[in-house]
């Protein structure tokens, strides 16, 4: 069955060119806010991309002793809950920083919480 | 050295000139969040070229390595991010 393996490693190299374009982002981006955004979202995809490319490679392992599927899954799963994460609370923590943002930023709501004080800016200390 | 073969070195060629992109950010970056990110970037270049390793390699003990890897860099990451918000 080489038309599996085919597959798999087409998927790898669309998550090998997904990495790339993050890593381009993270250049040409004006702003902070965008290059945690771009630098974070696309990266994710080409990981998880990557990882399922390995696995379909290895697909005449897959109910053997050697578990790729259940290690590739566990990987899966854990880049996709723990990166938004990791990304939203450094984006916040660069908010309220006071980091300028982009000249071309057209909407703030972050900004129009705090005026309404839905959201209460934390104190430092 | 078949036609697959041939497709997953090209894709170990393309994430290492993807964290040679990150590697820039990382030096030049302005402030401390961009350097973070770019960490964080590299970080998960990395991990799949773990995974890629591990499949040339046929050694499946590799994996748990990208695991733990992948772990630090979260850790990492949030606490960075509590000590410049003067959290920590």
């Amino acid at each position: 069955m080489e038309i599996i393996k085919l597959i798999g490693a087409i998927v790898l190299l669309s998550g090998a060119l997904s990495l790339l374009v993050s890593a381009i982002g993270l250049l040409r981006m004006p702003d902070v806010y965008n290059r945690v955004q771009v630098g974070t979202k696309a990266s994710t995809f080409g990981a998880i991309l990557s990882f399922i490319g390995i696995a379909l490679l290895k697909y005449d392992m897959w109910f053997t002793n050697e578990n790729w599927l259940g290690r590739t899954i566990i990987l899966v799963v854990f880049i996709l809950l723990t990166n938004p994460v990791s990304s939203h609370v450094l984006m916040r923590a660069a908010y309220f920083m006071k980091f300028p943002l982009s000249k071309l930023t057209k909407v703030d709501m972050l900004k129009d919480d705090i005026d309404n004080k839905v959201v209460k800016e934390p104190e430092n200390e | 050295m078949t036609n697959i073969d041939l497709i997953i070195y090209i894709s170990v060629g393309i994430m290492s000139i993807a964290m040679l992109l990150g590697l820039v950010r990382f030096f030049i970056g302005p402030s401390v969040v961009d350097r973070v990110i770019a960490f964080d970037s590299l970080t998960i270049s990395s991990l799949a070229i773990i995974g890629v390793i591990a499949l040339i390699a046929n050694r499946m003990i590799y994996m748990d390595v990208a695991i733990v890897y992948g772990l630090l860099s979260f850790m990492g990451v949030i606490v960075v991010a509590k000590y410049i918000q003067k959290g920590l």
